[in-house]
């Protein structure tokens, strides 16, 4: 109808409309709650997590990135299943640990995303959050609905580490079902040469994923502290990711020695530790607390920017 | 308001400080290491007799290191065969920054000492280190147990190793030893044979050979003779093995710095002094004819397989009782794990401790790193100081895994509580493995070329650094091997010791049987699911068969194979390979061919089960832990807590829909936005916010909808003060600055999506009407990324109607509209008001506020210039305004009419106050003077005032 009702022509209010608007004002007279607010509104009420979770799921890019997260393990079989085929490469390194096993083969591919992709989904969720709603406009409005500053800031990190969570189960959960398919569901086989059952490799594995959901706290901290801070979504998400890559560099230089303990992502990967039968816990204690520390911080910063921030997006 | 802010401002700052103060002060406290003790040195030069009861002497080159504190004990520290002093400068240093009188020397025919090379003989070398326990027991920096007595520990890798055991045998002054990568017999040692008719009855994992003449180790002794004759540092492996939860930086750098450490090696002449080319060199004749007879004809005479034993540790083992730390090599085809095994049983037999440590190195690998010889400190420190907890008579050994990743060390330390098959201790458990394969023949090529190929001695570091070349060493040539192989593993086998074998060898019938007997080399291969092998520590078991029937009939060897650590996964297959060459090794030079099958059809696969080496958790983690948690619990009060504060009413604004008082926002080296802004709009009106762009109109209607801290003053809503997320705001629907919604989501979705935010009931919401008000047809279910923005214009103010809020605030609500639209918004907002709610609205134009507002606020630069009604300050109480062409006689005339005052001529303009003096009753007198009127109206004030402010001025 509606190439009519597309054009200016066709988007008008009729005189109907006013009197069915100005009928319904003239019959309801707001009642008033004691602290001001219309009754009904109640502040502990307003964005509801699944309100929260419907406008992100809706978009586009968290679509993407869950589907990629699906498809990449995928690419990781057609990739490994390539690289057994050619008769030059060597025996006892990466591949072959991948596929040793199903569960060995959710380790590598937790091994391959950990230093950079999982850190800039969690960016990207956390990041992207603040940002881009206000890039859009809509914060002015969430915050004048009233949706209290604090509650706003809570609710979209909930919702941001929830979808984070997701990610960060759904990834290997994917990888378990495709490397069960291809490798079958024999030992772990860890780095170290231990074995362990498929069923203590599955547990070894969810505690792997909590200690890297824990660990991501610090690019989540970063990330929201950033979204606060500017009204561009990329340059939230890039500068968590930039944070992130730039102290895997600096854990790089060995010159630096007992420095890089400082580092956030100093303890990224030291959930290997899990995979061996007596679990070393001392640096993924180290790591939590390193974590915890940077996540706090940066979390805090970003809650005090956001209280006391004009808002002119 | 103010004193708030204040009691905000002074809070969150020592929260920050909290936290960093926090952070810092862990820092600090992880970091407080004491810096180690200062360590000093002396060079002294002792004299030892040439030979026993000989008055000639020789000098021996010694640096005596001392710790801080003396007197204390004493630790020997003897050097690797081709080293001098100077090679175990760094552990010198490290025992004796732990507090003991270290004393390094170089051995007699190496570095500065003079004398020859005997071979570690009891006669020269052992008495030269009885001279020096002599000279420390005169130092008065050692602690003396009595007269002529020091406490004194020994280590040493290699050569010094077996010094050390040889010297505590026959020394009792010796109260603790450390060997490191020794021998215990070493004409074993260097002509291996790991066949025996009989099996051995030892139940340790790694018990190896039966001392039967065997095959020449003639790559490697030949390194280990010329290290002799050049003083090259041939057998000093290099580099440092590989660690647990060490990050291993750069594995292709370090091995390729340590192939050139190697390969400089062989061009310096070292420290050895420079003399006349001697095919000798520094060695003893009876040494240097021996070795000239191994290596020309591959076999050795009993004098001189008398000779390497006498030299050995197995002569003087018995005599052992002290407290013994036995540390060998993984990846080490000189002195195996089968050697140090020996010394374990033999010494143990005695009662004595003996606790062994298996590290991921050896000749081949590299020598102990830092957590290890940390390890041998330890112990040394208890034996010696009675310092630290007894490091025990377990067992350790390293375990590399299959597979290895970039970045950390993929190496664990298992440990178990005993080393097996020690007096006293439990037999070894082996697993059973079945093999398969079928009788087959292998041929001895003439002269042993070509060889198969299992490792390349000397270079073992720097193999063991790279994957890919390791993997690819060892070959076996077709026709010269047997092999046997097991099913794919169900599950894994962590092989660790010698696995052993039975094999039944037999001549072929017609062919001669060499008369050295049959020369066979047996390995231990992990082959995967894709028939990769890998063999593990590049081991190789020699056999020498010596009495082998020429008639075919077969002879059955119990063989057990070198010693390995090594993970063998499930899915992987054993393979046994009997091969009849390699290139290691003196090989057989008659050509033969020799019938291999299994005489038991199972390899025996020795198991130590033990648990990982895990460090202590870190309590002071644990607690910064728990600290930063209930520092988030306690912000997260004092916020909630300060939240409570901020309710401010004022119960006699309740029904005032909008009161401003004194509003200012000023920004810091900026110009003020909004200055000292007072107005209020009561109940009902529609009120227009007038004023040019960058007025401070939004900004204003931003501070009312709580997006921007005022400066000063304040806003009440209904009474209720504005402050960021005030609950009252909920009574106000505000479009502010355009629209703001999810480009992907259709406009009912942003609505109802916008309205859920709220937390409101739905009934409330009235959609319906709102999206009426919008017009927007079936449009609003496309989505909003889609939309013009007059239609986003629309649905925003929908938004904002949402509720029926009882104060709409539109910010420029015609801009992008079309005539007749903006018309019917005009229609809009009066009867919105007219039904009983208030209405703000802000615009720059002049007539959108006379033709919409009942009343009106001017702003220009931030401040107030008029507010009222619209009516009143349009037309300025009775005003009036008429164009002339004589404006100075007008003027008079209007002067002369009675009431009329305030006359004035502005340009063509005569502007009159006519205090009820009808308009057409002037008019008429200005006519009937004569003057042409060509323009005759009320004063328009508004729109003087209003263009005065944008600065075009009243006369145009």
């Amino acid at each position: 109808m509606s190439e009519q009702e597309q054009g200016a022509s066709g988007v008008h209010t009729d005189s109907a409309a006013i009197d069915d608007l100005t009928t319904a004002v003239a019959s309801e007279v707001t009642a008033v709650a004691p602290d001001g607010s219309t009754v009904g509104y109640r502040a502990r009420k307003t964005l509801p997590l699944r309100v929260e979770l419907i406008r992100q799921l809706r978009r586009r890019r968290t679509q993407l990135v869950l589907a990629f997260l699906v498809l990449l393990p995928v690419i990781l079989v057609v990739s490994f299943e390539l690289g057994e085929a050619s008769p030059n490469r060597r025996s006892g390194g990466f591949v072959d640990l991948a596929t040793a096993s199903g569960v060995n083969f959710v380790l590598l591919t937790l091994f391959v995303t950990s230093s950079f992709l999982l850190p800039m989904i969690v960016a990207l969720f956390f990041g992207d959050t603040i940002a881009s709603e206000a890039s859009w406009s809509s914060l002015k409005y969430l915050l004048a609905a009233p949706i209290p500053r604090h509650r706003l800031l809570r609710r979209k990190a909930i919702s941001s580490g929830l979808l984070s969570l997701f990610a960060l189960i759904l990834l290997p959960a994917v990888a378990l079902a495709v490397g069960v398919v291809w490798y079958g569901s024999g030992e772990l086989v860890s780095p170290t040469g231990e074995a362990a059952s498929f069923g203590d490799g599955v547990t070894a594995l969810v505690l792997a994923v909590g200690y890297i959901a824990l660990h991501l706290f610090w690019v989540a901290g970063l990330a929201l502290f950033l979204s606060v801070a500017t009204d561009a979504p990329l340059g939230a998400v890039g500068g968590a990711v930039l944070a992130s890559i730039l102290s895997q560099i600096l854990d790089q230089i060995t010159a630096l020695g007992d420095l890089r303990q400082y580092l956030p992502t100093h303890y990224a990967l030291s959930w290997a530790d899990l995979l061996s039968t007596d679990i070393d816990w001392t640096e993924m204690t180290k790591g939590a607390f390193s974590a915890l520390v940077y996540g706090g911080l940066f979390t805090l910063l970003a809650a005090r920017r956001f209280t006391t921030k004009d808002i002119t997006s | 308001m103010s004193h708030l802010s204040r009691l905000r401002g002074r809070w969150s700052l020592p929260i920050v400080f909290v936290v960093l103060a926090l952070v810092g002060g862990t820092v600090l406290w992880t970091r407080s290491e004491d810096a180690p003790p200062p360590v000093s040195t002396r060079d002294a030069v002792i004299d030892v007799p040439e030979s026993p009861g000989n008055s000639q002497t020789i000098q021996i080159d010694t640096t005596l290191y001392l710790p801080a504190q003396t007197p204390a004990p004493a630790v020997l520290l003897p050097h690797g065969f081709g080293g001098s002093k100077a090679s175990v400068a760094t552990q010198a240093t490290e025992l004796a920054q732990r507090g003991f009188v270290v004393l390094a020397y170089s051995a007699r025919g190496f570095g500065r000492s003079t004398g020859k090379i005997s071979l570690n003989s009891l006669d020269y070398e052992v008495k030269d280190a009885q001279k020096l326990l002599d000279w420390l027991a005169t130092r008065e920096e050692v602690q003396t147990d009595g007269p002529g007595d020091p406490r004194v520990g020994v280590t040493g890798g290699s050569y010094g190793g077996s010094l050390s055991l040889l010297l505590a045998g026959v020394d009792p002054r010796v109260d603790t030893l450390a060997p490191v990568i020794t021998y215990n017999d070493l004409s074993q040692a260097l002509l291996p044979n790991y066949g025996a008719t009989q099996a051995s009855s030892a139940t340790t994992p790694a018990a190896g050979s039966s001392g039967d003449v065997g095959v020449f180790k003639r790559s490697w002794a030949g390194i280990f003779f010329s290290a002799g004759l050049s003083g090259a540092d041939g057998t000093n492996p290099g580099r440092e093995a590989p660690e647990p939860g060490q990050e291993d930086d750069d594995p292709v750098g370090n091995a390729a710095s340590a192939a050139g450490s190697v390969a400089a090696q062989g061009r310096q002449p070292g420290t050895a002094t420079p003399q006349a080319p001697d095919a000798c060199g520094r060695f003893t004749p009876e040494v240097c004819a021996a070795y000239t007879e191994v290596a020309t004809t591959g076999k050795a005479s009993p004098a001189t397989l008398k000779l390497l034993r006498d030299a050995s540790p197995v002569s003087v083992t018995s005599g052992i009782k002290q407290p013994t730390l036995i540390v060998q090599g993984e990846q080490d085809t000189l002195f195996g794990l089968d050697q140090a095994d020996a010394n374990a049983r033999q010494i143990s037999a005695n009662g004595a401790k003996v606790k062994v440590v298996w590290y991921a190195g050896g000749h081949d690998g590299g020598s102990p790193g830092a957590s290890l010889r940390g390890e041998i400190a330890d112990w040394m420190a208890f034996h010696l100081q009675g310092k630290g907890t007894d490091p025990g008579t377990g067992f350790e050994y390293a375990v590399q895994g299959a597979f290895r990743t970039n970045g950390t060390s993929s190496l664990r330390t298992v440990t178990s509580g005993s080393y097996p098959g020690l007096t006293g201790g439990t037999a070894t458990e082996r697993t059973s493995l079945p093999l398969e394969g079928r009788e087959q023949i292998v041929v001895n090529p003439a002269g042993g070329n070509p060889a198969a190929v299992s490792s390349l001695p000397g270079f073992g570091a720097v193999l063991s650094g790279s994957n890919s070349l390791s993997s690819r060493l060892s070959i076996d040539l077709p026709g010269q091997a047997a092999v046997f192989s097991s099913e794919q593993l169900t599950s894994q086998v962590l092989v660790a010791g010698s696995p052993t074998v039975k094999l039944k060898v037999a001549a072929v019938p017609g062919q001669p049987v060499p008369a050295e007997g049959a020369v066979l080399f047996v390995k231990f291969y992990d082959a995967d699911q894709n028939g990769n092998r890998t063999l593990p520590g590049a081991a190789v078991a020699p056999v020498r068969i010596t009495s082998l029937p020429a008639d075919g009939s077969p002879v059955e060897v119990s063989v057990s194979l070198a010693g390995v650590v090594r993970p063998v996964e499930s899915n992987h297959r054993v393979q046994l390979v009997v091969a009849t060459t390699d290139q290691s090794y003196a090989n057989a030079e008659t050509p033969a061919a020799y019938r291999i099958s299994l005489a038991d059809d199972a390899i025996q696969l020795p198991v130590v089960p033990g648990t990982n080496v895990v460090a202590a958790t870190s309590t002071t983690a644990l607690w910064g832990i728990g600290i930063v948690l209930l520092a988030f619990v306690a912000v997260g009060v004092v916020a909630a807590f300060r939240r409570r504060l901020a309710a401010d009413v004022d119960p006699e604004l309740l029904t005032v829909p909008l009161v401003i008082e004194n509003l200012t926002k000023s920004y810091p080296g900026k110009l003020t936005a909004v200055k000292d802004l007072s107005f209020r709009v009561e109940h009902g009106q529609v009120l227009g916010l007038l004023g040019p762009n960058g007025a401070g109109k939004t900004t204003t209607l931003r501070m009312l909808m709580g997006l921007i801290h005022p400066t000063e003053g304040g806003i009440r809503v209904f009474g209720h003060k504005v402050t960021p997320g005030a609950p009252v705001l909920s009574r106000i629907g505000s479009f502010v600055e355009g629209a703001g919604f999810l480009p992907h989501l259709s406009g009912t979705a942003n609505l109802h999506l916008y309205w859920a935010a709220t937390g409101r009931p739905v009934e409330q919401a009235h959609f319906e009407e709102a999206l009426e008000i919008a017009g927007l047809g079936n449009a609003v279910n496309r989505k909003v990324r889609t939309y013009s923005q007059g239609m986003r214009q629309r649905l925003a103010i929908a938004q904002a109607m949402l509720g029926l809020p009882d104060l709409l605030v539109l910010d420029e609500p015609t801009n992008g509209l079309d005539p007749p639209q903006i018309h019917q918004m005009r229609d809009v907002l009066r009867r919105y008001a007219a039904a009983g709610r208030t209405v703000l609205v802000s615009s720059h134009l002049l007539a959108e506020v006379e033709q919409t507002c009942s009343h009106v606020v001017v702003m220009h630069k931030g401040q107030l210039v008029a507010a009222g009604l619209v009516e009143d300050i349009a037309q300025g109480g009775g005003e009036a305004t008429f164009k002339v062409d004589e404006p100075a006689q007008a003027a008079t005339v209007l002067r002369g009419l009675d009431g009329v005052q305030d006359v004035h001529v502005d340009g063509e303009l005569v502007h009159a106050g006519l205090n009820g003096t009808p308009r057409a009753v002037a008019l008429g007198e200005l006519v009937k003077a004569g003057i042409m009127v060509d323009q005759a109206g009320p004063r328009r004030r508004l729109e003087d005032a209003f263009l005065e402010l944008v600065g075009e001025g009243s006369s145009s």
